[in-house]
């Protein structure tokens, strides 16, 4: 009667699990620039509430990659998307999908700290806005409040929320920016190598600052600094040439990895 | 070659950085920077130099006509014949001329016409307007100012030379005698001369103004700038944020590039022949101006637009969009009010180039004489640049003066308007 076949089952359950445990699922991605070809059939998946760091040489895909995820590779003339990418199972590809909401699930914190030219609380607010997620002035109070409290800048810009943002040092301009991604309340953060314009004392706090977001978030996050991506990662994938080369747990692959070129690479013998 | 391996060369080549050869180089390097920085001043004193002898010679002949020789008299209204309910009736003529008159009581009867010459001829009118605009002056004694005729003018101004023969000036013995006696008596003065402001156009130089230029023009801009404004703002907008980068976009850019270049007057002929050939609209309106000057500017004003959208950094764009803010929003939100300064500065440096165009206008009959300001975009006008096209036309000794006077008054709008640019530029530009 309602006897399934073990395959099927076994094909139920997997789906089950990775339901659970995959936020976003990348299938043969591939990326072109006009004619070149920027990604080759990457299939990586994004574990829900896991920080999943992207490395490899530059050049190799792996910002490109981030990207295909939230669609800024839109914007970009002459670039084309095979293969899928889902988000809790749904095609972000797909022409039903509106790529603003798409943006606000899947926020971006960029390489470059960049908050608008305004106040700190118009930055923080701004998403809010156009989402039509907040409406009282209360409502915004609580927003700002709370996402500067999420990002770790709360205390240190509370007396000054109505100065420019860009006023700011550069390491509180990218937690301000990751406070502004936080306010329209995403399922993903992506982060483009966030820490590289900053010192290291900013990246220590930027990290942390990673660290607790974890419980709330699912991150991925490109980095160029092997040590950080040992840091603040569970899951590590190694993009080379426009490949992905291997994905493991982060312990894995900095101890025992699979593939020799992540080997080579984490050993500092190309990059 | 690395360049440890280069500095090893050169040590095993031994090279000496203190040998004469090394020296003599180094000494022709600093030179050649030299000549440089002296070529540059060169260029500049002389950019200097031409605009101080264009403000210079423009002043040297242009001042005088700020100033305008008039005769202050006085008139006893009471006794003259004028009903109050009808003042533009009376006889106004006559009575001007017994005030005058009555100046030079033993005035021969043979040189009353010589004298009456002296005064401008629209002396009644001046008169009867400013009793019409104060009743009041009916009652009793008040005085007026009439401003004497053009060659007693000059003669003030010693543009007129006593020294030379009678029958080579345009002022005779006679009236030279008549003159210096109402020095004499104290009536006349040459006070600053706001009819140059506020007169319309006249035939006679004492009389004429600039009043309907500058509303001319005044009105030609506003209209060139509510065309030129959006409709270039919406046109840089397209191109640079939403068109994709085709062979039709590269055309329509290759053609906006050129029509920027394209001489002004070419765009009169264009205006003549649509906006008053097909279209029918009014000669000399500052509409049709207006509208040729839109057409002239837009070019410009999209390029301005292009590159000011252009210079806010990519990362503003992508922040905005990276929190799920649709094109719209990104640009009016934020990449636009962050390109303003700059596209406010370039409108207004476009407005400014053409407030002085000439062309254009005199294609569409702006340079028609007009004797009194337009009340709006639809009445005939002259333009400020026109009416020093006009001026310096005309063969009356005074109008020399006033053209250069004119284009002093032009100078002095365009050095405002590049002000307030600049002002612009330094209150509200952001760099990153």
């Amino acid at each position: 009667m309602n006897i399934m076949s073990e395959a099927a089952v076994e094909k139920a359950l997997e789906q089950k699990m990775s339901d659970a445990h995959f936020k976003m699922v990348g299938k043969d991605v591939s990326v072109y620039y006009g004619e070149k070809r920027a990604l080759f059939d990457v299939n990586l998946n994004v574990r829900k509430n896991t920080v999943t760091a992207l490395i490899g040489p530059s050049g190799c895909g792996k910002s490109t990659f981030l990207r295909t995820l939230n669609r800024m590779n839109d914007t970009i003339e002459g670039c084309r998307v095979t293969g899928s990418i889902t988000l809790d199972n749904a095609d972000v590809y797909d022409q039903s999908v509106d790529v603003v909401e798409l943006r606000a699930r899947v926020g971006m914190v960029f390489q470059k700290p960049n908050p608008f030219p305004k106040s700190i609380y118009e930055n923080i607010a701004y998403g809010p806005r156009i989402h039509g997620l907040a409406r009282s002035k209360a409502d915004f109070d609580e927003v700002v409040e709370n996402s500067l409290q999420k990002a770790g800048l709360f205390n240190e810009v509370k007396d000054r929320l109505h100065e420019p943002g860009t006023g700011l040092s550069g390491g509180q301009q990218q937690r301000l920016c990751i406070a502004r991604a936080i306010a329209v309340g995403p399922e993903v953060i992506l982060m483009d190598e966030p820490c590289s314009a900053l010192d290291p004392i900013a990246t220590a706090k930027v990290e942390e600052l990673i660290h607790e977001l974890r419980t709330n978030f699912t991150i991925v996050i490109v980095t160029h600094s092997m040590q950080q991506a040992a840091r603040v990662s569970q899951r590590t994938a190694m993009f080379h040439l426009g490949n992905l080369v291997e994905e493991n747990d982060t312990d894995k692959m900095f101890t025992n990895p699979d593939d020799q070129r992540t080997q080579d690479y984490i050993m500092g013998r190309f990059g | 070659m690395s360049s440890a391996a280069v500095t090893e060369t050169m040590r095993n080549a031994g090279v000496n950085w203190h040998s004469d050869e090394m020296k003599a180089r180094r000494k022709a390097r600093y030179a050649a920077d030299r000549r440089l920085q002296i070529y540059g001043m060169i260029a500049i004193a002389f950019a200097l130099g031409f605009l101080a002898i264009l403000v210079g010679s423009l002043t040297f002949t242009g001042y005088k006509a700020f100033t305008q020789t008039v005769a202050t008299v006085e008139i006893d209204l009471s006794q003259a014949k004028v009903d109050p309910a009808n003042i533009g009736e009376a006889d106004w003529r006559g009575i001007v001329r017994n005030a005058l008159r009555a100046q030079l009581p033993d005035l021969s009867r043979s040189d009353e016409r010589k004298f009456f010459e002296m005064f401008t001829s629209s002396g009644q009118f001046l008169v009867r307007d400013a009793v019409v605009a104060d009743p009041g002056r009916l009652k009793g004694v008040s005085s007026f100012t009439i401003p004497m005729a053009d060659p007693v003018d000059q003669l003030a101004k010693g543009e007129i030379r006593r020294d030379v023969p009678e029958s080579q000036r345009r002022v005779n013995d006679t009236q030279i005698g008549l003159y210096d006696q109402l020095v004499q008596k104290g009536i006349i003065s040459t006070p600053f001369n706001w009819g140059l402001f506020f007169n319309a156009d006249s035939r006679f130089p004492e009389l004429a103004g600039l009043a309907g230029a500058i509303s001319g023009s005044f009105w030609s801009l506003l209209v060139c700038f509510a065309i030129s404004f959006p409709i270039g703002i919406a046109a840089a907008i397209y191109l640079e944020e939403f068109a994709p980068k085709n062979r039709l976009t590269d055309l329509i850019e290759v053609n906006i590039n050129n029509l920027a270049a394209v001489p002004s007057v070419v765009f009169g002929l264009l205006g003549l022949a649509v906006f008053l050939g097909w279209l029918g609209l009014p000669r000399s309106a500052p509409l049709v101006g207006g509208f040729v000057l839109a057409l002239m500017t837009l070019p410009t004003l999209i390029i301005v637009t292009r590159v000011s959208l252009k210079s806010v950094p990519s990362s503003i764009r992508e922040a905005a969009l990276g929190i799920g803010a649709s094109k719209h929003e990104a640009i009016f939100h934020h990449i636009l009010p962050l390109a303003m300064p700059t596209v406010m500065t370039g409108s207004i440096i476009s407005l400014a180039r053409a407030l002085g165009e000439t062309a254009p206008l005199l294609l569409i009959g702006m340079n028609a004489f007009i004797t009194s300001p337009p009340d709006g975009v639809f009445a005939a006008s002259t333009a400020l640049p026109t009416q020093i096209y006009i001026w310096a036309d005309s063969p009356e000794r005074g109008f020399v003066s006033r053209t250069s006077a004119a284009i002093l008054v032009l100078l002095a709008f365009l050095v405002l308007m590049n002000g307030i640019a600049i002002f612009l530029r330094q209150r509200f530009e952001r760099r990153w």
